[in-house]
């Protein structure tokens, strides 16, 4: 199956990014064989509508679940309506966020944990 | 003529300014265009006569016609709009982020499918009236919108060049100041002599320039802090138009909504003459 992790780098070892929207990498991984690709967010310097585009990507990658730090309302809306699952809460390294995934031990969200502007550069991080 | 008052930084004294220049001339238009938080009418205590809603037209999708093709999100320039592809989950579908939107109205123009059409959102009000001899108008920003500029304009769009129209703009340096001050002739910028209000005053005249607006700068509090506004302004060959002390005096009439030239008389003459300054520079 193809989560995604949101990412301070392009590999597996590197760290969760505690942003959805505004992280600096997706890494698009398949929870069977570990294969993964990470992708550059482009979104990094919206003024606005940062979350939107990120859920946006996720959906156009089929990705059945995102596994991040924290999501604001508009990507929580995004995301929600592309039948795609959130968990929050998650940091260290990418590897051990897909581990903890595949244990089972995670729960989805229900709603965003924080507002919008969360992941604006300077504000968080 | 239309002269616009603005700041880099909030709080510098735009609205005294404003207000205080306003009174102190005859047959003035006077237009508040900080519309996120006006607060000259605190001070004019205008008699409104007539108040238009203010709308912005923003996208509504037919779910019946849309194919999900994604077009209209890839012209969004300020990403207001996200379409799910179909898969899984459904047909795909298309959400749209009204208080993002700018009411551009690419998505629609632009939809192959022809499934958009622009829907009018409320955002604010414009109110026009009497105060003091001049005519009022302001613009009123609903509260928990973001889109400024449209009712910007919309206010703007009732200027009347007979006479001579006192814009108080938002403070800043970003969308709203340029829609505020984009149509006059002439901008006065408040600043105070601060490390705050030096560094937001330099922002906003990189602003002007790049606008080709001519400028000038009043320093407010000017026996505080310290000489970098003024040496600012010498070493860039911008006119200091005015300087107000730093007085108990002001600060109370302020506090009590009173203008100062209503108490402090000799002040008319002091912001005629700015005027004349400027006139005399256009």
């Amino acid at each position: 199956m193809k989560i995604c992790v949101t990412s301070q780098g392009k590999t597996l070892d590197d760290q969760v990014d505690p942003r959805f929207g505004r992280c600096q990498f997706f890494i698009v991984v398949d929870t069977d064989t570990l294969d993964f690709e990470a992708i550059e967010n482009q979104s990094v310097q919206f003024s606005g509508g940062a979350g939107i585009q990120s859920g946006q990507l996720m959906a156009s990658k089929s990705v059945k679940a995102v596994l991040t730090g924290n999501v604001g309302p508009n990507a929580f809306q995004t995301l929600t309506a592309g039948g795609i699952k959130i968990y929050i809460g998650l940091s260290g390294k990418v590897r051990d966020a897909v581990e903890k995934y595949k244990s089972g031990t995670l729960k989805p969200i229900e709603n965003p944990n924080v507002g919008s502007k969360f992941g604006m550069p300077g504000k968080n991080s | 003529m239309i002269i616009s008052v603005a700041s880099g930084k909030g709080g510098t004294g735009k609205t005294t300014i404003a207000v205080n220049l306003a009174l102190s001339l005859s047959n003035v238009q006077f237009l508040d265009c900080d519309v996120e938080e006006p607060n000259a009418h605190i001070f004019l205590k205008p008699e409104i006569r007539e108040k238009f809603l203010a709308f912005i037209p923003v996208p509504e999708v037919d779910e019946a016609k849309c194919n999900a093709c994604g077009k209209c999100r890839e012209v969004c320039a300020y990403h207001a709009i996200a379409v799910i592809p179909p898969g899984d989950s459904g047909k795909g579908s298309v959400l749209v982020f009204p208080h993002l939107c700018h009411g551009c109205g690419a998505c629609s123009l632009l939809c192959p499918q022809k499934a958009i059409k622009e829907v009018n959102k409320e955002i604010g009000v414009v109110e026009i009236g009497q105060a003091r001899g001049m005519q009022f108008i302001h613009g009123k920003l609903n509260v928990g919108e973001i889109m400024s500029p449209p009712l910007i304009r919309q206010v703007e769009d009732r200027i009347d060049s007979d006479k001579t129209v006192i814009i108080d703009a938002p403070p800043g340096t970003s969308c709203p100041v340029i829609a505020a001050v984009k149509k006059s002739d002439y901008c006065i910028l408040v600043t105070e002599p601060t490390p705050f209000g030096l560094n937001d005053l330099v922002l906003a005249v990189e602003v002007l320039r790049k606008m080709k607006i001519l400028f000038g700068v009043v320093i407010n509090r000017s026996d505080i802090g310290d000489d970098k506004v003024e040496r600012f302004c010498q070493d860039n060959k911008i006119p200091i138009l005015m300087r107000i002390p730093f007085d108990k005096e002001i600060a109370l009439l302020y506090s009590r909504g009173i203008p100062i030239v209503q108490e402090k008389t000799e002040y008319k003459d002091r912001f005629r003459n700015m005027f004349n300054k400027i006139k005399e520079r256009l």
